[in-house]
């Protein structure tokens, strides 16, 4: 059987091959909408797991396109586009849904039948964008989502009437029953031949904008009445949940309980992840030779994969909290209450929670950053998040701080090394803030984005749609960043271990290698702040994670025991180095770049080798700045 | 129409009589009124980093239109920026300066009671 047969590729990954597969002439559907209408849910009712999560070529902006059963067997292919009030496009996602719709879009064949999802309880806006709409000539169908929810709120429309009036099927769904796909599906089948009329859409201006208003507003109040008791649970949960001091009271618990969550939830399955790999390596080890290959596999491969793999729990809980707080309506909230402070550093309100899930990991903070819509908030957000303290860094700050810093009280009740280490954090976030206001200032001046957003009506989040979503990121992170990091991985272990040393030698294997060379390369650069050849040394595989660095300097100096065993490391680290290079490398870490991780997401995140160049050089002149200074300001004092 | 009710900048609390025209921008939690007019000129100084028009049609995207009913239900902790408006039966977020090119007419028992 040849590889390229169907059947060895169903294998390898089956969502993609079963769309591959379908005929060229299956019906081609693309779903549109306003935001937070309920639409994901829909696309996930249509086509089940039969979903391909993939990035538009050039662009960030997800594509997601899965197949879907039609009410006589037949295949139809479901494009879910981003979230939009207007095809007058201003993110590069809501550049991806014009381009779509009016079949512009290069490599994307333009669909053939629209859905148009509308929030039946919130229609306002959305009759407008069904009027901007059905300019591009397309058939067209409109779905009336959450349609129970419309019903129980007392909410009359009248369907004959709204359909006459726009001129296309309306159909009422409940996504999260899977409630109306069949209907919705017929409808769009039988509009599916009808002549596409020449389309006529340009940029609406202003007063076209008010003109379509007034026209949705009249088709609004002839076909649709409010509920004589309008639903009163989003007013009263705001005036507690926006509240100037209950409302921040609340988010704070709420962001503290997710800290917690990402923290200590995750620890045991990372754990368990992470012993399942050092098995793993202990295992060859017995079985294979000694050699290259053996330290190929264990030291690159199978640690480098393990790295990789031990950051899964962190980002599924994350996201768990994060598609909650999005699904519930209550990210808007946050954004509202963070907006201010976070404004004042350049940054979007909705940043806050990609930097705060930065404290635990960079890796689930920069791709939290995908709250962000505007792409220059987005990139602020992803190139300070690095300077956040993130967990890894906890071993290198405790083991010189444990090695450096005298344990004793300070004013009668602060531990000094407790002290230091809250100093390491707040210097983290306030270069972080300092940071995004030098970017916004400098690079990007002017481009205020306004802060103009719906505040959506609370609802129950769907367990099925959570758990895909948190399953769907899980996906992305494995497939997308494993591919990259684990190339850095090998690459540092190559530097690392190659060539080996030579027969007879007595120092650390690490000495005689690539990274070694470069190490002693460094050495005179990195003099001027205090280090030391050997912790030249160790920052090469510490490129591989931060707390790798610790290892690293066990083995440079010849110490057993790694990250587990700080005592004896401590020690000798105290009797070689000076407390001003200590401070100094403390100060290195809380800047330097040193996450092979990191960077390789940010390149998946961003789409291009600039942006981790960049977070890349900047931190690395910062981290130079920092312990240059730290180290001849200690000096100065005698340290 | 009478004259747009004009303030210092300080101004932040606003208790307008029924029938002044206010920037949205300006008014305090409890402000009702009907929108007037939409992309106020220079009403914010805004112009520095949106095309005035640009503000204007996003305004209009997301529902400022004249004649629709507004609200301040809300306001932020430090500056009482952003807010928090009822639009119609929607709710909407927005800042104070984005707000100011909103302009409202009061109405409502807010600015009778602070007569």
């Amino acid at each position: 059987m040849s590889l390229k047969s169907p059947e060895a590729r169903l294998s390898v990954d089956h969502a993609e091959d079963t769309l591959s597969r379908v005929r060229p002439k299956a019906l081609r559907v693309a779903l549109v909408g306003n935001p937070n209408c309920g639409k994901t849910a829909l696309f996930n009712a249509l086509t089940g797991a039969r979903q391909k999560v993939a990035n538009y070529a050039g662009v960030t902006v997800e594509r997601k396109e899965g197949l879907a059963h039609g009410p006589n067997g037949e295949t139809l292919r479901v494009l879910d586009l981003p979230g939009t009030y207007s095809l007058r496009a201003r993110s590069p996602d809501e550049v991806i849904t014009r381009d779509v719709a009016l079949g512009r879009l290069e490599g994307e064949t333009p669909p053939d039948v629209m859905i148009c999802v509308a929030d039946a309880t919130n229609l306002r806006l959305v009759l407008r964008l069904v009027l901007e709409l059905k300019q591009i000539g397309r058939p067209m169908v409109l779905a009336l989502n959450m349609y129970d929810i419309a019903e129980r709120q007392g909410w009359s429309i009248d369907l004959a009437r709204l359909s006459h009036e726009l001129g296309m099927p309306v159909v009422t769904t409940v996504a999260t029953r899977r409630r109306g796909m069949d209907k919705l599906l017929a409808a769009v089948e039988s509009v599916a031949g009808a002549a596409h009329e020449v389309p006529a859409w340009c940029e609406p201006s202003a007063a076209q904008l008010r003109t379509a208003h007034g026209e949705a507003e009249r088709i609004r109040k002839s076909c649709i009445r409010p509920p004589s008791h309008p639903d009163t649970l989003t007013g009263r949960l705001d005036s507690v949940l926006l509240h100037p001091v209950a409302g921040v009271a609340i988010l704070l618990t709420i962001l503290f309980l997710m800290f917690q969550a990402v923290f200590s939830w995750a620890q045991p399955p990372m754990d368990l992840i992470k012993g399942a790999f050092d098995h793993l390596s202990t295992l060859i080890t017995q079985v294979m030779p000694d050699g290259v290959l053996r330290s190929l596999i264990c030291d690159g491969i199978i640690s480098g994969v393990g790295s990789v793999l031990v950051f899964v729990p962190q980002i599924m809980i994350l996201f768990l909290f994060i598609i909650l707080l999005e699904d519930s309506g209550y990210m808007a909230r946050a954004a509202f209450l963070m907006d201010k402070i976070m404004g004042g550093a350049g940054l979007h309100g909705r940043a806050f929670i990609p930097l705060l899930s930065s404290f635990a990991c960079a890796i689930p903070g920069i791709m939290g950053a995908r709250v962000i819509d505007n792409k220059r908030d987005r990139l602020t957000t992803i190139l300070v998040a690095p300077l956040m303290t993130c967990s890894a860094r906890i071993p290198v700050y405790t083991l010189i701080i444990s090695a450096f810093i005298p344990n004793r009280t300070v004013g009668g009740f602060a531990s000094l090394q407790g002290l230091v280490m809250f100093g390491l954090y707040a210097t983290g976030i306030l270069s972080a803030l300092a940071v995004g206001f030098v970017v916004r200032k400098i690079f990007w001046r002017g481009a205020t984005e306004p802060f103009l957003m719906e505040l959506p009506a609370y609802k129950r989040p769907d367990a099925k749609n959570v758990a895909m979503g948190v399953l769907t990121r899980g996906k992305i992170f494995v497939k997308r960043a494993g591919t990259v990091i684990l190339a850095m991985m090998i690459v540092v272990w190559f530097l690392s271990s190659v060539p080996g040393p030579p027969p007879g030698a007595l120092g650390p294997a690490i000495n005689y290698s690539f990274a070694g060379m470069i190490g002693h390369g460094l050495e005179p650069l990195l003099r001027p702040i205090g280090f030391t050849w050997q912790i030249a040394v160790a920052l090469i595989p510490g490129m591989a994670a931060r707390e790798v660095a610790v290892a690293a300097l066990g083995t440079v100096y010849a110490v057993s025991g790694g990250e587990g065993a700080t005592g004896p490391l401590a020690g000798v680290l105290h009797a070689h180095w000076s407390l001003a290079t200590a401070l100094a490398l403390l100060a290195w870490y809380v800047f330097a770049p040193q996450c092979a991780a990191t960077l390789g997401v940010i390149k998946r995140e961003t789409n291009s080798w600039l942006w981790p160049t960049v977070t890349f050089f900047y931190m690395l002149t910062l981290a130079y700045a920092a312990a240059f200074a730290t180290f001849h300001i200690a000096r100065a004092f005698g340290a | 129409m009478p004259a747009v009710v004009r303030f210092s900048p300080n101004a932040r609390k606003l208790a307008p009589q029924a029938g002044a025209i206010v920037p949205l921008g300006r008014g305090a939690r409890g402000l009702r009124g009907v929108v007037v007019q939409v992309g106020a000129p220079d009403a914010s100084g805004l112009t520095e980093a949106l095309a005035q028009g640009e503000l204007e049609r996003r305004l209009l995207e997301i529902g400022f239109v004249e004649g629709a009913e507004v609200e301040i239900l809300h306001e932020g902790m430090i500056g009482r920026d952003p807010i928090g408006v009822r639009l119609d039966d929607m709710r909407v977020a927005l800042r104070r300066r984005e707000a100011d090119a909103v302009l409202v007419r009061v109405q409502g028992a807010m600015a009778e009671a602070a007569e």
